[in-house]
């Protein structure tokens, strides 16, 4: 176990139970994450991308302990603290809301229309009780805004009076203020005009660098991730297929379905078409996974193993994981 | 080719209680038969009510321009759009000439009707077939835009579908009526990557069967790239650029063209940082005088950009720019 390790989660799943199901057999249940082994490093950008209903969110909730754990383990440690989230006490996690911290996806909605820019900064340092007078509060939210790239003047007023881009600034600054280690950024440029996010972007990792935060970065825009993350986990239907540092992914991608999130970016050059690996078919749903792997029923190199066997996350030195029975003799 | 479409100095605006505001300002562009015509811009730019005006779609409070000429070209005749007054007179342009197809797939289909019987409805309108044929040909179609067991998908209803599919039937039931003008509204923005990648390809596939004219309305220029023949940038309800798809996108003019382009994260190039495009884009209250781009602009030219506001001139026999600087230094 090395030290700079901030999350560290062991075959963590969630299932959710769905209403209904036969009369004696069991519940029916979503697999929104199943058997995730994780480690997220001390000041990495790291990357969780998938399409939708792959989960990502349903991890990134669970390591902020605002999703059942339903099996396995999620330890948080910084130098402070070490916390299993599965076991943690009342204390313990009033203390673990004030280390971690997430930014939604949509700045129209996260933020109360009835209070001013001020007032929604301050709220994590109020409930949390972290600063003792209101000067103390007004240097913080000061602070922080100003990071963020806020007018001091925009303070005073309230969020309808800002655009997508500075309300997420808003956003980012309200989940900074009670200085966190561990922010998950859910989806956070993805309501953004392309103008906009390269801006917000560039201010997250800017932020993250000076504070030396680690961010969990959900996403499902690939080339968006490429550009701001160190390294990169793949999901699908609630596994992890893939995990490298970003260059080893997007150069030498080992899983057929990286591969094929890839090549279904639009490329900008409007005579590179045609050439694209193309999935056929959609995500299956997570009550009724298909057995075996769980990307069998789009793969277009399954065979017969696949059907049947659920491959395992194998590891190499370079830090380069892929789940997948055949990457090997693909790669060639 | 043939003509289909001429839209002339098309200005639109609406009344609103904090006042009058300009959505569109003074746009005029042209569509061929079996052309497809890319409009990009950001939220806010006016791209949706300007392809919803070619069929008088926009809410009570629209005013349009005294000079707003739109005729759409049929091999019956040509149809002035402008004159069309009430929604009966209409009926020969909506969903019947032109057909819409929007962005929000689960929002657009009625959720207590089936599938069915809203694809069987409309041909029933705009059509001369019988309900048994209109069944038929609608499970045909279901069937040709790559839906399985399209007679079961038939009967059921839009929550009973996925993402992916609901897209596929929208489409289906769009050109059933097999339409002169498709109005593709961000069609494929609420989809996966990967699926967005099955319904691009679906979407070439069916122009070129059906011949018909496309406005396919996107605020992803590789979408744009790979789907279009032409595209038009517009920018705060003005059009800023337009021209051949590879003249735009491989030698864009307007700096807000060229912005939009460098703020993009492209997967080649993961070394260079992602450059903003700075400030917000300003509110159509406050429309700035002269160019609308100037208090954005990086190549700002002052008191002629902010006074003067610019018109097109020729980059290349299939490119036109409306910028200062090209009128400045000619054919740049």
């Amino acid at each position: 176990m090395s030290d700079d390790v901030l999350i560290r989660a062991r075959d963590l799943s969630v299932h959710y139970p769905l209403s209904g199901g036969g009369l004696f057999g069991p519940k029916p249940v979503v697999k929104a994450v199943e058997g995730v082994n994780l480690d997220i490093a001390k000041g990495s950008f790291f990357g969780l991308v998938g399409e939708s209903g792959s989960g990502k969110t349903t991890l990134g909730r669970a390591c902020l302990k605002a999703a059942p754990i339903t099996r396995g383990t999620v330890q948080y440690t910084d130098d402070e603290v070490d916390y299993q989230l599965t076991t943690i006490d009342k204390v313990q996690l009033k203390d673990y809301r004030s280390r971690s911290q997430l930014i939604f996806q949509d700045p129209y909605a996260a933020l109360s229309p009835r209070m001013t820019v001020r007032d929604i900064i301050a709220e994590p340092l109020e409930v949390m009780g972290l600063t003792k007078s209101r000067e103390e509060t007004d240097e913080r939210v000061r602070e922080i805004a100003e990071k963020c790239r806020l007018n001091l003047e925009h303070l005073r007023r309230f969020p309808h009076a800002f655009s997508g881009g500075q309300r997420q600034r808003i956003s980012i600054a309200r989940a900074l203020v009670s200085k966190p280690h561990f922010v998950v950024a859910d989806e956070s440029v993805a309501a953004l005009d392309v103008s906009i996010q390269a801006d917000v972007l560039n201010l997250l990792k800017e932020i993250q660098q000076e504070m030396g935060l680690t961010f969990l970065f959900i996403s499902h825009d690939l080339s968006v991730v490429a550009h701001v993350c160190d390294h990169v986990a793949v999901m699908y239907l609630g596994r992890l297929v893939e995990t490298a540092p970003t260059r080893e992914l997007f150069n030498a991608p080992r899983h057929p379905y990286t591969k094929a999130l890839l090549s279904a970016i639009p490329s900008l050059d409007p005579d590179d078409a045609g050439k694209a690996q193309k999935l056929e078919g959609e995500i299956p749903s997570p009550t009724n996974p298909p057995p075996g792997c769980k990307f069998q029923t789009r793969c277009p190199f399954a065979i017969d193993i696949c059907r049947v066997d659920e491959p395992k996350l194998e590891h190499s030195s370079s830090g380069h994981e892929v789940a997948c029975h055949r990457w090997q003799e693909l790669m060639d | 080719m043939t003509r289909l479409l001429d839209v002339e100095n098309l200005t639109l605006q609406f009344d609103t209680d904090e006042g009058r505001i300009t959505a569109v300002d003074d746009v005029s562009f042209t569509l061929e038969a079996g052309e497809v015509m890319g409009l990009v811009g950001e939220s806010g730019s006016g791209k949706s009510v300007t392809a919803k005006s070619v069929m008088k779609l926009n809410p009570s409070n629209a005013i349009y321009g005294d000079k707003t000429k739109i005729m759409l070209h049929l091999e019956s005749g040509s149809i002035d759009i402008m004159s069309l007054k009430s929604s009966k007179d209409l009926q020969v342009v909506r969903g019947g000439a032109i057909s819409l197809i929007f962005q929000e797939p689960m929002a657009s289909f009625a959720p207590a009707i089936t599938i069915g019987n809203q694809m069987v409805e409309q041909l029933m309108i705009h059509t001369s077939m019988n309900s048994k044929q209109a069944q038929e040909f609608s499970i045909e179609m279901l069937d040709r835009v790559g839906i399985s067991d399209a007679s079961t998908r038939f009967k059921q209803y839009a929550f009973e579908l996925s993402g992916g599919m609901r897209q596929r039937a929208m489409i289906a039931m769009a050109l059933s009526t097999k339409p002169k003008l498709l109005i593709a509204d961000e069609p494929t923005t609420a989809l996966d990557v990967t699926i967005q990648a099955q319904v691009i390809d679906l979407m070439k596939d069916l122009v070129k069967e059906f011949g018909m004219g496309i406005i396919f309305i996107t605020h992803d220029l590789g979408v744009i790239a790979q789907t279009a023949d032409k595209v038009a940038v517009m920018y705060l309800g003005r059009l800023v650029e337009q021209g051949a798809v590879r003249d735009v996108i491989r030698n864009p003019a307007h700096p807000y063209t060229k912005g939009l382009l460098a703020a993009l994260p492209s997967l080649d190039d993961l070394d260079t940082p992602l450059t903003p495009i700075p400030g917000d884009i300003p509110s159509p209250l406050e429309r700035p005088p002269g160019c609308v781009f100037n208090t954005r602009c990086s190549a700002n030219l002052g008191a002629r950009c902010s006074s003067e506001i610019p018109g097109f001139s020729p980059v290349s026999d299939s490119h036109t720019v409306a910028c200062h600087l090209y009128n400045e230094e000619g054919a740049k």
